[in-house]
């Protein structure tokens, strides 16, 4: 009997212990999806060793049509036409004709359908219209171009010093600010892939900031003031942050070792990666038309389309920052546009248009540089003499060009005819060109923007062979592969220049 | 009674003289003062009306865009004699808003007005227009051809003028159709201008 007592006393413990087991392992942390409309968890499941999403949630996520084929048990997902064929038995996709392989076949749980996560970036990224990128390891779901950097911070030297390296690939523009007991490291992009260790030394927690492009370094109550420099090489951009012990109040300071030289060799906190941000701008907008033609192609959206094209090639391809003025259908002053570059620290500034004539001979693309009128020319020849020296924060000094903003594109002419050369070469490899196929001119939105800049008219509207072509996805692309290969051209050049 | 009258003319005769000699004077000396300002002076808005037609004639370059529109054309025209800088400058508008010579096409919209024309002691000319920019077709090509029809019709014709800057309504503006700035005086720019010598029509 007591035998008994014991057998049921010991099943009633361990009965917690077996319900959990049956249940599986716990689920993992859901997926944050980002996209430009925000960012939102995204749920998943673990069975078998694999991570699942259902189908319900992906048709919700992604307006994707799910129908089940009942008799063979595979489902069709559709998507504007496009359509993915997934098989009970087999670990693979159709999509769009095409085969892909997935870690697993769609499987049913309950009610809901199961796929393996990997199912979103192999079989639906094909067909979908924006970008789908999968980080399992950070558990990011990228959707859409959006400007998403790894960032990997770690402790190198507990100390005190105590050092960390916070590394951000690719480069991008960083600022680092140091406040009371933290320091806060904002990094320009979307969102942050983060691989951040615990704290150690002086510095409690490295954790990601209260905004999505921010990391926070909390400081002990006895550390100093930091010392942080960033520097941006191999397509990386890296802030080292010194921590300090905090100096005894009431003690000798002539017997402190001296603070050690500001570093010499890195740039000043602050300082721009190198070509990591193109600022596009898709010419006229809202009330703005801009050239029409008889049957109702308008320039403004051509323009649109096209510069959204640049970006899409210019992130993809080439990692940087693609930022376009206007990305939508508004109307937009030329001095915003060229403010909206300057304000983002943009490395390069394009403005994007279809040009006009009074009659309908004209055709063949054209690109434009600025040209200096008297103003400006004398804006150019003092630009450097009016510099004036400042001091920045993490130590040293930073020039700065005292230069009227209206007239900012003086001290650019010299570069922004070389990208305009090189935006001729690449235009004349795909689309016909005008007679006039570079020139130099009083452009007023040129004028402010604080980069390299150039303007490029794709193709003449008036010309009705032209304005046919412009229609057409062939005519669009060949300008944005053009616009692209220039941009990437100019780009490696700078930076070649740039490394000693 | 007549001995005494023709006394009393004999008295006042050269009274009358004096009086219509001063007035002679008066009016010289206002009318050279007003050459002399016009001239040298602040700017001069041109309120006069155009001369009227029997008037002479001088032979002033134009400029109007080829056939095609791809280039602006040099062509000589007869403009109405005017006297000064200011209202020769104006008749040189005028014409050159005007219809345009087969085949040519006018570079400036249709139902663009000339509003005044004036010219600082610097050299730089304001033209001021209205309607310029609701009629323009667009396009960085056409926007230069206009901009540059009036800076050069200006400089072109008259020497006293370098530069030139482009009014809308009485107000300084940034660009006609969203290109070109005109915020500032334009010099002469000949890169537009078809190679050869202005052709009559």
């Amino acid at each position: 009997m007591s035998r008994a007592v014991a057998v049921s006393i010991a099943i009633l413990l361990l009965a917690p212990v077996f319900l959990v087991r049956a249940q599986g392992p716990p689920p993992p942390s859901p997926l944050t999806l980002i996209a430009r409309e925000g960012r939102r968890p995204v749920p998943t499941v673990t069975q078998g060793g694999q991570e699942l999403i259902a189908l319900d949630d992906v048709a919700s996520l992604f307006q994707v049509m799910v129908a089940e084929d009942a008799p063979t048990g595979g489902v069709t997902v559709t998507y504007r036409g496009r359509t993915i064929v997934l098989s009970a038995e087999q670990s693979i996709a159709s999509v769009n004709g095409r085969i892909v392989t997935l870690p697993g076949p769609v499987t049913r749980s309950g009610r809901r359908l199961m796929v393996p996560v990997e199912f979103l970036p192999r079989a639906l990224g094909p067909i979908y219209d924006r970008r789908i990128d999968l980080r399992r390891a950070s558990r990011l779901l990228i959707v859409g171009d959006m400007n998403v950097p790894r960032v990997v911070a770690r402790i190198d030297a507990v100390g005190p010093p105590t050092r960390a390296t916070i590394e951000v690939t690719p480069v991008a523009p960083v600022t680092v600010a140091s406040e009371t007991g933290r320091v806060i490291v904002r990094i320009e992009a979307d969102a942050l892939d983060l691989t951040l260790p615990a704290g150690g030394g002086l510095i409690e927690q490295i954790r990601a900031g209260d905004q999505a492009n921010t990391v926070a370094l909390v400081l002990s109550g006895t550390a100093g003031m930091p010392r942080t420099a960033t520097v941006a090489n191999d397509g990386l951009a890296r802030i080292t942050i010194d921590v300090p012990a905090a100096t005894t109040p009431g003690g000798d300071i002539s017997t402190a070792p001296p603070p050690p030289p500001p570093p010499t060799d890195t740039l000043p906190v602050g300082t721009r990666a190198r070509f990591a941000v193109i600022a596009i701008d898709p010419g006229h907008g809202g009330d703005d038309i801009g050239v029409r033609t008889g049957d109702g192609l308008q320039e403004k959206e051509l323009t649109l389309d096209v510069a959204r094209r640049v970006r899409q090639r210019l992130e993809t391809r080439l990692g940087v920052r693609a930022i376009l003025t206007r990305d939508d259908d508004r109307s937009l002053s030329l001095d915003e546009r060229a403010a909206f570059a300057n304000n983002n620290k943009a490395d390069l500034f394009l403005s994007l248009h279809a040009n006009g004539a009074l009659g309908s001979g004209p055709q063949g693309a054209e690109v434009y540089f600025l040209r200096l009128d008297r103003e400006g020319e004398t804006v150019r020849r003092t630009a450097n003499a009016d510099a004036v020296s400042l001091p920045v924060l993490g130590g040293g000094r930073r020039l700065l060009e005292v230069v009227p903003w209206n007239l900012a594109q003086a001290a650019y002419t010299d570069k922004s005819e070389k990208l305009a050369s090189l935006l001729e070469e690449e235009l004349r490899r795909r689309v016909p060109m005008s007679p006039r196929a570079v020139q130099r001119a009083g452009m007023r939105v040129l004028t402010g923007a604080n980069m390299p800049a150039a303007l490029v008219e794709m193709a003449y509207l008036t010309n009705r062979e032209q304005a046919s072509k412009a229609r057409g996805d062939d005519f669009r692309n060949a300008i944005a592969d053009a616009l692209y290969e220039a941009v990437a051209r100019f780009r490696a050049a700078s930076i070649e220049k740039l490394t000693p | 009674m007549m001995a005494s009258a023709v006394t009393k003319l004999r008295r006042f005769l050269p009274l009358m003289i004096g009086i219509v000699l001063l007035g002679l004077l008066a009016w010289g000396v206002t009318t050279l003062l007003e050459r002399l300002t016009s001239r040298n002076g602040e700017p001069v808005v041109a309120t006069s009306k155009p001369a009227p037609s029997e008037t002479p004639h001088i032979a002033a370059t134009l400029f109007y865009a080829t056939p095609e529109g791809d280039a602006l054309m040099p062509i000589r025209r007869e403009v109405p004699l005017a006297e000064g800088v200011v209202a020769q400058g104006r008749q040189i508008l005028m014409s050159q808003l005007e219809a345009p010579p087969s085949p040519y096409i006018s570079a400036i919209p249709k139902g663009t007005t000339l509003r005044a024309f004036y010219v600082t002691d610097k050299g730089d000319a304001f033209v001021d227009v209205s309607g310029i920019s609701a009629a323009h077709p667009g396009g960085s090509l056409s926007e230069l051809l206009t901009v540059h029809a009036i800076v050069n019709a200006v400089t072109a014709n008259l020497p006293a003028v370098q530069r030139v800057q482009i009014l809308v309504d009485g107000k300084e503006v940034d660009t006609i159709a969203g290109h070109v700035d005109i915020r500032r005086p334009l010099a002469r720019d000949t890169s537009l201008i078809r190679e050869g010598e202005a052709a009559s029509p």
